[in-house]
């Protein structure tokens, strides 16, 4: 039989359909999570409608796509969300989705429990309403909790708490297994990523070089039990391979649909650059994924570049091609956060002005001032408006060799055991 | 891992989607939520009889599963038994 290495070879090919994906269902979102990888607020008038909706279900259906992971923007507020998961299941596509739980109320929650296709995932970036509200906006760790305490009265066994790491709630990882255990969920920890309104907070969020220890160091110790979506294979490079398949699976295993249909190789990578179709052109999402020229140059065989001689490339892979992009590094260099350190190196001598910018900006315009239009506090130096055409430009002619990114959660739960 | 009975009937747990592969198959289990694969060809051949045959060691004869491979099949039946992907098939 193939080893299991063979196999992650297999899946860097690709497949021919994604193991599961990322759908983003409306840009619209009732909050202004400061992070917000998709820069959700407004909703886009383009959004695909029910009927299209159902046509991408079908596709999916027919491909066997086990499950789809539903978000937003805040998924919920569609009119039609639930009619679009009842269809899905209906059809045999089983649907995790994340909310921040404004919808959840007690009749929704006993409404989710009573069926094996659904899953939730209940976004909480702060064990304390203090930590997560600085970062979700006032009253969302209330809306959250009354949430998780609705699905948990509901018999709803095994929801999911996902928590984005953060300088402000790595020493909270404790306490939110305790918010967890206590309400039977499972928690689930994810890496922070400079995309969508993240490019702009990634300096004074993204966690220490000192924390990214501690977090390993928790994950070795509970990693059994918790999940995270494989999005750390970054800090493999401290030795001893966390669980998960550790690789990143954009556009081979994995990918992104959004809002308005473009397809795009991860969540985390919203840019022309990665932007592989649209699912309302002839074909569908199935001539996207089986021909898009994108995606069959990230099946090729990677270069890992000045990586590939550094001890830990077997294990970090070179890291988050998502997390480089939005740095303004070089694909097949070192990950921004890389262990070694090579991260921090390779940041001082990048042009921070030519780093490109996420596209599609949906954040709500009444919040106040972004901070793009002033210096953004940066060790490297400020970031000036006017980079974002230059950056696409540099970055399109630069984009080789992606060896790794991670997806949102693509193989989460994924268990390497069978088959000998 | 528990031991894993070759000569009992089996079949594919009810709440398990699969999805062959040029490589053997992905498995996923809708109760779990769990994924999970199958390595061979010949793997999934064995999985996709144990309905029909009357033990798990029939349903690997079938598959030309040999005796020098058949411990390896087993350990792999086995953690399929262990994720509940398979369960024991009470006679109908």
């Amino acid at each position: 039989m193939t080893s299991a290495g063979c196999l992650v070879e297999e899946f860097r090919y690709g497949l021919d359909a994604p193991i599961c994906l990322t759908w983003e269902l409306t840009y619209a979102c009732n909050l202004s999570c400061v992070h917000c990888l998709s820069s959700s607020g407004r909703r886009d008038p383009r959004e695909l409608t029910t009927a299209e909706c159902r046509r991408v279900i079908d596709e999916l259906e027919r491909m066997q796509v086990f499950y789809v992971n539903i978000g937003g923007g805040e998924p919920t507020v569609r009119p039609d969300f639930w009619e679009l998961l009842d269809y899905a299941t209906a059809h045999h596509v089983g649907v995790k989705f994340s909310t921040n739980g404004v919808k959840i109320t007690p009749e929704i929650a006993r409404r989710l429990a009573g069926s094996d296709y659904i899953d939730v995932q209940i976004s909480l970036d702060g064990a304390t309403a203090e930590v997560n509200d600085a970062v979700r906006g006032g009253g969302s760790f209330e809306t959250a909790m009354r949430a998780m305490r609705n699905l948990a009265a509901a018999g709803f066994a095994g929801f999911k708490i996902s928590v984005v790491m953060t300088r402000q709630n790595v020493g909270q990882l404790d306490a939110f297994k305790s918010i967890a255990d206590s309400l039977g969920a499972q928690l689930r920890i994810t890496r922070l990523r400079p995309s969508g309104r993240g490019a702009d907070v990634w300096d004074s969020l993204h966690p220490t070089a000192a924390q990214q220890r501690e977090l390993y160091d928790w994950l070795v110790a509970h990693g059994d039990n918790v999940l995270t979506g494989d999005s750390f294979f970054h800090l493999s490079g401290y030795g001893q391979g966390l669980p998960g398949l550790n690789m990143c699976g954009a556009g081979r295993v994995v990918c992104l649909i959004d809002p308005v249909g473009d397809v795009y190789a991860c969540p985390f990578a919203i840019h022309d650059a990665f932007l592989a179709g649209n699912v309302r052109s002839p074909g569908g999402f199935a001539a996207v994924w089986r021909e898009s020229s994108l995606f069959a140059e990230l099946r090729r065989p990677q270069s890992g570049g000045a990586c590939a001689s550094c001890g830990a490339f077997d294990g970090c892979q070179g890291g988050c091609m998502a997390a480089k992009f939005f740095t303004g590094l070089p694909l097949d260099g070192p990950d921004p956060e890389c262990v070694r350190g090579f991260g921090q190196e390779a940041l001082a001598v990048v042009d921070a002005a030519a780093a490109p910018r996420p596209v599609g900006d949906h954040s709500h315009r009444t919040e106040r001032a972004r901070r793009r239009s002033g210096p953004v506090p940066v060790s490297i130096g400020p970031r000036p408006e006017g980079s974002a055409v230059a950056g696409i430009a540099e970055a399109r002619g630069r984009r080789t060799a992606p060896a790794h990114a991670c997806d949102q959660n693509p193989l989460a739960g994924f268990t390497s055991a069978a088959g000998g | 891992m528990t031991d894993f009975d070759l000569d009992a009937a089996w079949q594919l747990h009810p709440q398990v989607s699969v999805r062959p592969e040029r490589f053997g198959a992905l498995l996923y289990h809708f109760g779990t939520r769990r994924l999970s694969f199958l390595k061979s060809p010949a793997l999934l051949t064995v999985v996709q009889s144990l309905e029909s045959e009357p033990s798990a060691r029939s349903a690997c004869a079938r598959a030309g599963i040999g005796a020098p491979d058949l411990p390896a099949y087993t350990r792999a039946l086995a953690r399929l038994a262990d994720s509940q992907m398979i369960c024991g098939r009470t006679a109908a």
